[in-house]
């Protein structure tokens, strides 16, 4: 299994840092690969945080919308798969790309919030606690690093840099949040404190 | 030229893919029941089954629905049987009746996927669907009456 | 109540219709009188064939004065005929009138449904109409059988005489043929089979299976969709326009300049509004463009400091203010509204040599048809008008100017083509016609024994008739609509001095009335201030209303509202309630709302209402419009409000004027107090009270006193 990784390689680092001085060398690599992780999440949270990606992963049941992150109207709710409920599944107003005009539903195939066995809250999470919950597997919906790496190529995850009319962007371009989170886990997926 | 399904009915349309759904059924087909309140999916005048889901049509491109199955309020039932048309009749639901069409293509969504709905899950299915005249709390009784009325037997 | 006997009215002539059926026509009293009001006297007119006809197979056609905006009117007016006439629910159909004298309003003159009028003012008509046939059903009975009139008992739809039975229908052409009683008794209320009866709506059916025609379904072969772009700004016009992009538009057919704006007509709405995003125009946005709402009230602000003209009086209050030895001062603002009916403004015109067809949802017909007419230089009977169901109206389809009619007969009248009109959500959000914005500033002297001694009370806001057809309802520079609740109030009687003045400052918005007109502002300030009296009495807000109210309607609803809603009872933890009772339209509402305060959100858990409108003609149909005003009233306490910035209105469509939806709404329990005094309305009258009553709620559970509406999150925050 892949999932298991994430965690080694924190033991890994930990049995290092505590051997830490049976090599200088060896421990300021890993000094120097835990702050360029630590750094990387630190980048991508601004973006996680940004409201093109929090609104769909709220602290509640119910999405939220705009740059206030308001709750969504319409009382819309979670539901098991996290594709809504009975009348207000999310795919009954948005479609598979986005409706033009401001205020219009936004929409990219297969909108939808985290199911709710895997709600992957970040609204109201610090860096910490963020990157504690990524990257564990029994929060993450069982997703590997790589998984992880895989999950930020979705269309669903891209649809936050072509928001539609009138929605802002993230603070960085698509491609510094993707080498950042992928930085982020190809040095270790440090957890910041 | 766009082929689709509404009602069990074929038709053969000459749109533009982008055209909302709703347009093509009321503008090019006549199919008026399905009512227009908004054109941004706020109001849920426009619902119709996109197979058998309660999409906005408003905000739906005729292209989502090429060959798949569309239901409006004039195919939900022959007539007026569907226990929900039933029960809004029975608790005088409607008042100046616009967005009823919607209400109901709603609350069908909601009654196939869950027979006993409790109020909560009531306003989780219906919330959103605006009434300016306010009918909620008799959508709320209709919806359990029809509830009653699909155990005996009444469903289509 | 005794039978009454109507000799006044005179039933003249009859006439079979085409298919040999009975067309009833008779004398339309110009005036009708409410139940428990004296008859007024009236002018007489004849026309034919007016209110109901019988077909051979026993099928009755009643046709409404009124129109259908979703008050029910289809089925109450229906009961009154039905009541008199003894036919067969079942069998009964109903249209819409078309323009026409019989069908102007009986105590206004023109053919209008507004004012929540329309049941007790055709309380009379419609009976008439109804017992006026079935006399002349019994008498073709008597003389076919060969029996004497007090021999004949007529059931459902048959004449009855021994063992005979013969259906309306087949009577309906011998029955033509007579001439129509000169009068005719009406049924005791004792013996009504239908009146007071709960009854289903008739057209409950058409309105679940899509078949209900509002204007917008409106459709004939080659009729073309017309969407127009109107000035930004209230009263701009166009200076130069570019069509060509819009033109290129597949589906477009023509654009034209019309008074309005420029329309692009198209196949469907979806090539039209292409077409219309499409225009490139430069806009004249004259004056208005300077407008914004902040500094409107900032002016209205400054205008309430300065006397107003009167509107009420009594005593001195100049002299009684300062002798007070307790004051409290309140500023109040209320915002423009918007109806936002469901179904947007539309208007379908054709136009053929010199005739003129025209299908729309209005709630003044007869106006509607002059103002095509006058703009194509016909006369009203060269333009026939179909009304449709009205997909809400709450006023906003009551322009004395006509407008969106207006507007659509420009379109046809432009493009030579005929055109079904269709306003966008945004246009019909922005083109005008809201509750004109209003502040009140009222200053309340207590005396020693903590009742009011002195009140002044200045209004400032724009008159809703000033400058259209009906400016004339201005009567000494007071516009009635923009203080009644204030000058009415039946507190009034119980203050020894007081002083209402009103200004009516232009604007460049239009205004019109909203559902339940002045007193949407009026009972809101009145009806918290008692409160604050009351606060300020150190009593029980219905104790103290019972100590200040003379009025017995009043108290008869304020009553029976806090006995039903449990008043003296304690509420669940953290729930709290406040009451308001008003009277509008000629009906007396109390409503209690309990609600409570969660993180910052106000909840409404239940609403108590108590309505006497006299005779509740369908009580059920009563129930209805009061649940509906209270959800229309809910919806503008907590969203309701239209802002302008440089002229222009700043909300859009649903998501930023928000409509109360489904998990907003309350409970509400509706009591009907049967008091069979004079009849009102019920249309409106459920609207007023809710709005103090959450306020009045909201002071309960923070101890502050909301003085602006909609509420905002610092109204839900504790003192």
């Amino acid at each position: 299994m892949r999932t298991g990784r994430i965690t080694q390689c924190s033991i890994g680092i930990i049995v290092v840092l505590t051997a830490a001085s049976l090599s200088f060398n060896k421990a300021n690599k890993v000094t120097s690969d835990r702050s360029v992780s630590e750094n990387a999440f630190l980048q991508v949270y601004k973006v996680f945080m940004s409201p093109r990606c929090m609104n769909c992963h709220p602290a509640g049941d119910v999405p939220l919308q705009g740059d206030d992150n308001h709750l969504h109207p319409q009382g819309v709710k979670r539901g098991a798969d996290g594709k809504g409920v009975y009348a207000l599944k999310c795919a009954n107003c948005h479609q598979p790309q986005n409706t033009p005009g401001l205020d219009m539903p936004p929409g990219v195939p297969d909108w939808h919030l985290p199911p709710a066995d895997m709600r992957m809250v970040f609204q109201g999470k610090t860096a910490h606690e963020l990157a504690l919950q990524i990257k564990d597997p029994k929060q993450n919906g069982g997703k590997s690093p790589q998984d992880l790496i895989e999950h930020m190529k979705t269309d669903l995850v891209k649809w936050a840099w072509e928001p539609g009319d009138g929605r802002n962007k993230p603070p960085m371009s698509y491609n510094e949040f993707y080498n950042q989170f992928k930085l982020w886990i190809d040095k270790g997926a440090v957890v910041p404190n | 030229m766009i082929t689709l399904t509404v009602n069990d009915q074929s038709y053969t349309v000459d749109v533009e893919p982008t055209m909302p759904l709703l347009w093509v059924l009321r503008d090019v087909l006549h199919l008026t029941g399905t009512k227009y309140g908004c054109g941004m999916a706020q109001c849920g005048a426009c619902t119709v089954h996109l197979n058998g889901e309660a999409v906005r049509s408003c905000v739906t491109t005729v292209a989502r629905a090429v060959n798949q199955k569309v239901i409006t309020i004039e195919g939900l039932s022959s007539n007026n049987t569907h226990p929900l048309q039933r029960a809004w009749a029975e608790e005088d639901v409607p008042q100046c009746g616009y967005c009823q069409s919607g209400q109901i293509m709603s609350a069908a969504v909601l009654l196939r996927e869950n027979p006993n709905p409790t109020d909560q899950d009531i306003d989780d299915a219906m919330s959103g669907n605006i009434c300016r005249c306010g009918t909620y709390q008799r959508i709320r009784k209709a919806i359990h009456r029809a509830a009653s009325l699909q155990k005996e037997g009444g469903v289509q | 109540m005794s039978s009454t006997t109507y000799s006044r009215r005179r039933f003249l002539q009859t006439g079979g219709t085409l298919t040999g059926g009975l067309l009833v026509s008779f004398f339309i009293p110009a005036s009708a009188k409410r139940l428990g009001e004296k008859a007024a006297s009236a002018d007489v007119l004849f026309v034919p064939n007016a209110y109901l006809s019988i077909t051979p197979d026993n099928n009755i056609k009643i046709l409404l004065s009124h129109v259908e905006m979703g008050q029910g009117v289809w089925t109450t007016l229906p009961m009154l005929m039905a009541e008199e006439l003894d036919c067969d629910w079942d069998k009964i159909s109903v249209e819409h009138a078309p323009p026409g004298e019989p069908y102007k309003h009986t105590a206004y003159g023109i053919q209008i449904t507004g004012g929540s009028t329309s049941t007790w003012s055709e309380f009379d008509r419609y009976r008439n109409a109804g017992a006026t046939a079935r006399a002349l059903l019994v008498q073709a009975a008597a003389q076919k059988l060969n029996v004497p009139v007090s021999a004949i008992k007529t059931e459902k739809g048959f004449v009855i005489a021994g063992d005979k039975r013969i259906s309306y229908g087949e009577l309906a052409e011998a029955a033509s043929k007579l001439p129509a009683p000169t009068n005719v008794t009406l049924k005791d209320k004792k013996d009504w089979q239908y009146l007071g009866k709960p009854m289903r709506r008739l057209d409950a059916k058409a309105k679940t299976n899509g078949a209900a025609k509002f204007g917008l379904d409106v459709y004939f072969p080659d009729m073309l969709i017309a969407v127009v772009a109107h000035s930004p700004v209230f009263g701009g016009t166009v200076k130069t326009f570019d069509a060509s992009a819009a033109k290129a538009v597949k589906g477009v057919r023509d654009v034209v300049k019309i008074p309005t704006g420029v329309a692009v007509i198209a196949d469907h709405f979806w090539a039209a509004k292409k077409g219309r995003d499409a225009l490139k125009i430069d806009w004249d946005p004259g004056a208005g463009k300077s407008f914004d709402t902040v500094s409107q009230f900032q002016e209205y602000k400054k205008l309430a400091g300065t006397k107003g003209t009167p509107a009420g009086k009594a005593g001195a209050v100049d002299e009684a203010m300062p002798k007070t030895t307790k004051k409290i001062q309140a500023e109040y603002i209320f915002p423009y509204l918007a109806h936002a009916t469901m179904e947007p403004m539309n208007c379908t015109v054709k136009v053929t040599g010199n005739t003129c067809e025209i299908w729309t949802g209005t709630q003044m017909p007869g106006l509607d048809q002059a103002a095509a007419a006058k703009i194509l230089g016909f006369k009203p009977e060269q333009v026939t008008l179909h009304t449709q169901f009205l997909g809400g109206g709450f006023g906003r389809r009551a322009t004395p100017g006509s407008d969106f009619v207006s507007e659509a007969v420009q379109v046809a009248k432009a493009s030579g083509k005929p055109i079904k009109l269709v306003w966008s959500r945004e246009d019909d959000m922005r083109g005008g016609y809201y509750r004109p914005a209003f502040l009140h500033q009222v200053t309340i002297g207590l005396g020693n024994d903590g009742l009011p001694a002195a009140w002044q009370h200045r209004i400032v806001g724009q008159s809703i008739v000033a400058g259209t057809p009906f400016e004339g309802m201005i009567k000494d520079g007071i516009d009635a609509t923009s203080v009644e609740g204030v000058n009415d109030s039946p507190y009034l009687e119980s203050i020894p001095n007081y002083s209402i003045e009103l200004h009516s400052p232009k604007t460049p918005v239009s205004v019109l009335w909203w559902r339940s007109v002045g007193h949407t502002h009026t009972a809101f300030v009145m009806e918290t201030l008692i409160d604050e009296l009351a606060t300020a009495a150190g009593k029980d807000p219905v104790a103290y209303r019972r100590s200040i109210l003379k009025s017995k309607r009043h108290l008869g609803v304020l009553e029976l509202a806090a006995e039903k809603a449990g008043w003296n009872n304690p509420l669940p933890a953290g729930q709290f309630r406040g009451i308001a009772v008003h009277e509008s339209f000629g009906s007396f509402v109390a409503q209690v709302a309990e609600i409570s305060i969660d993180k910052g959100q106000l909840k409404v858990h239940r609403v108590v209402c108590a309505v006497d409108c006299g005779t509740a003609i369908n009580p059920e149909g009563v129930r209805a419009q009061m649940e509906s005003g209270i959800i229309f009233g809910l919806t503008a306490v907590l969203y309701g409000e239209i802002t302008l910035e440089n002229g222009q209105v700043k909300q859009r469509n649903f998501h930023d004027y928000k409509i109360l939806r489904m998990n907003e709404a309350p409970l509400i329990e509706v009591h009907i107090l049967e008091s069979g005094e004079k009849m009102g309305g019920c249309g409106e009258p459920g609207t007023p009270p809710i709005a103090p009553a959450i306020a009045n709620a909201i002071f309960a559970a923070t101890g502050k006193r909301v003085r602006q509406l909609p509420l905002k999150p610092a109204d839900l925050k504790q003192a």
